[in-house]
């Protein structure tokens, strides 16, 4: 039953926050309401058993990612000022093509959803099984994609450098 | 649907409940990318619709193979990946900023001469 | 005898060479080449004929056919195939001999007239083209050969008789000459393809064999009252009727005459217009033995083209044009010759002396042109108002212009004599009015061309800008050449050489008919002399009182205004015009319209590619919706 409170809690806290991050007027608020969505699904992960996910998700995305945006935006905007909204009608047609979208998916999912959905009792996972499948080279386990990810880290921090280095 | 009223408040979450907080989030993210004119905003929707599809993958990896990790890899990865992306972004968004003094995506609608 | 290809492949080199090297080279360097290149297939061509006329009789006496080079160029079916070849037989071997000869004459003659022009270089490789066409027409093994070089010759006679471009007369004058011998080519085409459609073969020797299983497919065929084959024969008379300027046919060869003089002596005299007659030559076993009423109908046809020709030279006064009318109507003698003979024997008569008849026609009146060409040379005008009293300043060309008028008066012992002649007697012998007309067009063309030798000759001088001074050595060496040919021409005995079946023939003269030719002749050079040695009044006062008839034959009998009417008012309005506007406004508009449409597309779906990420996102979005739905649900 707890389970059920912090989960709707969280759910709450969501759903609230992302809806008013894509709505506000101001641009460091947005950025302040998404921090607040990853919080919220950083405790979604934790309440599923996934503890390291947890702890990943906290360090990097609140961590690292929205640093990055609070720099983006206030290198690109004067904080503070409010940003302009788009035109009624052109919110109207989005507002209506994502509604639209999530009736769809909404219905095929809680259609289907009982047919391949069977109630399992869940077990936790050990860092150790973490650790192996990361580092480990036989079938399911993940050391190459590991080393491409690495590298493509790289990449990306050469690239970034380059593209915003001064002139 | 009918789960829901039945578990409600009685053992564990029913996995319709998690799947549609992602979808709220997810079509939340496609609204602001479709109705906001700053770049930055668009990053944050993009952001949101990844976060999403996270939760998707972690929630079916619990509830329909527990005993594998696919789905909490593939999300470990994507966490990875969305970083990279993030950082890449705002590097070509403050070139941008630097090119044209702002960043409206309305103004980014031609190529090179 | 595999030195025969070097005669017909020479003269295309040196087009070849002549046409890309034009105006790099000095220009008497492309008149040495064609001159030599000339006299190089002269001389093979005597060889060729010495060798032929000495070896190739068979044991009865009959010159065979040789093929000394054959292959076959194109295959499309079992029946179809297209092959080159040169073929010798008595006749393509005179007229080897003839072209070479006539050929070399203008092109040494060119050396001297053309001089100074511009487009000198082009001049002498047309001419190499067009000698390379008619020898390779002449010798051709089979009827789709002829046809290929038949068009050659064609359109080196368009670019020559257009060679002087900058001149609207000149230009309109080649396209004429090009069109109508085009459109009777056209029969020409029909007539072969009829024939190799039945006889399943293009081939001479096959179909000149005599061997009746050739024609088997073909007998018994009818449209519209006549066999296939007399269509099939018509139909490639009218082709070679064309080419020969018979009537109605004919419009074309005196405004010929705008080319180069030397040109109008090789072409318009001697070679081109006679391959018409060298066609019918060719077919003549065919003509013969299958469709006798075909030959009569081509005798006929000449008859009247002789006439018609001779009246009208009478009152023309471009010296050119006389000349132009004098070769149709010696053309339609030919025909004529041809026309009345029979086959073998004394029935071939006429063939041989047709065949005769074109051998010293091409030599004295190509003598005729390139004299002609020499006063022009000497006056700078075509007219003979401008002319008179000449004899006292080009003593050269006065003799040989005289020997070649007394030949083809039919004076003895000239060529004309003896040639014409035969083809009287032969006349005669089929219908005796046939032969009294061919007599009276003798007797009318003595009488103009000796009007037309006093005009120039004789009578007041005239003033000249300077004095008219004698051709240089080049210019006159080819009129004393041809002049001893046209005198001593008459003597060799044709019959041994040339025949329908050929078979020895030996000539008799049939003094009757000898006589009443060579009389009919000295009076009307008696009534030229009369007429026009002097300054007379003989000739206006004839004018004024036969005025309707002198004006109508000056403008030579209005076929030229027939034909223009024909193709103005009839042809343009209601066939050209409606098509040009169907093709402009129906089918350019839908072109148009096709263009249009795509623009007005275009336009309209710009929008797509519009640059805004936002709007890409959307179509993206909607586009997998749409898919995935349509994926589930249907």
């Amino acid at each position: 039953m707890a389970e059920q409170i912090i989960f709707y809690i969280l759910a709450v806290i969501i759903a609230v926050f992302s809806i008013m991050a894509v709505t506000s007027k101001h641009i460091i608020r947005s950025a302040t309401y998404l921090l607040f969505v990853l919080l919220g699904t950083a405790g979604l992960y934790l309440l599923l058993g996934y503890h390291y996910l947890f702890g990943v998700q906290i360090a990097v995305y609140a961590g690292g990612i929205m640093v990055l945006f609070i720099f983006a935006i206030l290198l690109t905007n004067r904080p503070g000022e409010k940003v302009e909204l788009e035109r009624k009608d052109r919110r109207l047609v989005a507002g209506i093509t994502s509604l639209v979208g999530l009736a769809f998916c909404g219905h095929i999912i809680y259609w289907n959803i009982s047919k391949v959905y069977t109630y399992i009792v869940p077990a936790e996972l050990k860092v150790q099984d973490i650790g192996h499948t990361l580092m480990g080279t036989n079938k399911y386990q993940y050391l190459l994609p590991f080393e491409f990810i690495s590298i493509l880290l790289l990449a990306c921090i050469v690239g970034s450098l380059l593209i915003a280095r001064k002139r | 649907m009918g789960d829901l009223f039945l578990n409600f408040m009685s053992g564990t979450v029913p996995i319709e409940a998690y799947i549609g907080v992602s979808l709220i989030m997810f079509f939340a993210g496609v609204y602001g990318f479709l109705s906001r004119k700053s770049l930055i905003m668009i990053l944050v929707s993009v952001e949101l619709m990844i976060n999403a599809a996270d939760i998707n993958f972690v929630v079916f990896n619990r509830y329909l193979y527990p005993g594998q990790m696919e789905g909490f890899f593939f999300a470990l990865f994507t966490i990875a990946i969305a970083a990279c992306e993030t950082a890449v972004a705002i590097a070509i968004i403050i070139n941008i900023y630097r090119n044209w003094t702002s960043v409206e995506v309305g103004n980014l609608d031609e190529m090179k001469e | 005898m595999q030195y025969t290809l070097l005669i017909v492949l020479l003269p295309l080199l040196s087009f070849i060479v002549l046409g890309l090297v034009d105006s790099k080279w000095k220009p008497k360097v492309a008149g040495i080449i064609g001159t030599a290149v000339l006299t190089i297939i002269t001389v093979l061509s005597y060889y060729t004929a010495f060798e032929y006329f000495t070896t190739a009789k068979d044991l009865a006496g009959v010159y065979q056919k040789i093929i000394p080079f054959h292959f076959e160029w194109l295959r499309f079916t079992e029946y179809l195939h297209i092959d080159l070849g040169i073929l010798l037989d008595p006749i393509s071997v005179m007229m080897l001999v003839v072209i070479t000869t006539v050929s070399l004459m203008v092109n040494i003659y060119s050396l001297g007239y053309m001089v100074n022009e511009k487009g000198f270089e082009r001049y002498y490789a047309f001419l190499s083209l067009f000698t390379f066409s008619m020898l390779g027409l002449v010798v051709a093994t089979n009827i789709f050969q002829m046809y290929i070089f038949w068009e050659l010759v064609g359109v080196s006679s368009y670019l020559l008789i257009g060679f002087y471009y900058t001149k609207p007369s000149a230009v309109a004058a080649a396209k004429k000459a090009f069109i109508v011998t085009r459109f009777a080519d056209l029969g020409f085409l029909i007539g072969i393809l009829v024939l190799s459609f039945y006889t399943k073969t293009f081939d001479f020797g096959v179909l000149t064999s005599g061997d009746a299983s050739v024609f088997a497919g073909i007998t018994g065929v009818t449209f519209m009252g006549f066999s296939a084959l007399s269509w099939a024969m018509a139909l490639i008379f009218i082709g070679g009727a064309g080419k020969s300027a018979m009537f109605p046919l004919q419009i074309w060869l005196p405004d010929a005459m705008e080319g180069p003089t030397p040109v109008s002596a090789l072409i318009h005299a001697a070679t081109m217009v006679v391959a018409g007659v060298f066609l019918v030559a060719r077919l003549f076993p065919v003509y013969v033995e299958y469709t006798p009423h075909v030959l009569h109908g081509i005798a006929y046809v000449g008859a009247f083209t002789s006439l018609f020709a001779a009246v009208i030279a009478c009152v023309q006064t471009d010296i050119k044009r006389v000349l132009a009318f004098s070769t149709i109507s010696q053309i339609g003698f030919m025909m004529v010759g041809l026309g009345v003979a029979g086959y073998a024997g004394h029935e071939g008569l006429g063939y041989m002396a047709s065949m005769f008849h074109l051998f010293t026609h091409a030599m004295f009146k190509a003598l005729l042109f390139l004299g002609a060409g020499s006063v022009i040379h000497a006056v700078h005008s075509n007219e003979m108002n401008h002319m008179g009293g000449l004899r006292k300043h080009m003593p050269i060309t006065n003799i040989t212009f005289l020997i070649a008028c007394l030949a083809i008066a039919g004076i003895p012992p000239f060529s004309g004599f003896f040639s014409k002649d035969e083809i009287l007697a032969a006349t005669f012998e089929f219908s005796p009015y046939l032969g009294a007309t061919m007599s009276f067009i003798a007797g009318l063309t003595a009488f103009y061309m000796f009007r037309l030798y006093y005009s120039i000759f004789w009578g007041k001088e005239r003033k000249h800008e300077h004095t008219p001074h004698e051709s240089p050595f080049v210019m006159a060496f080819p009129l004393v050449f041809l002049a001893v040919v046209t005198v001593f021409a008459g003597l060799i005995p044709f019959g041994h050489f040339v025949t329908s079946d050929r078979a020895n023939y030996d000539i008799e003269l049939d003094k009757m008919v000898a006589g009443i030719s060579v009389l009919v002749a000295i009076i009307s050079i008696t009534i030229a002399t009369i007429m026009y040695r002097k300054e007379s009044e003989v000739p206006k006062k004839l004018a004024t009182s036969f005025s309707g008839l002198h004006r109508a034959a000056s403008n030579r009998f209005y076929i030229d205004e027939v034909y223009m009417f024909i193709t103005k008012k009839i042809v343009f309005n209601s066939i050209s015009r409606p098509l040009a506007w169907f093709d402009r406004h129906v089918i350019d508009a839908t072109m148009n319209g096709f263009a249009g449409t795509t623009q007005w597309v275009s336009l309209k779906i710009k929008g797509v590619q519009s640059g805004q990420v936002q709007q890409y996102a959307y179509v993206f979005l909607l586009g997998t919706l749409l898919i995935t739905a349509l994926i589930l649900f249907i």
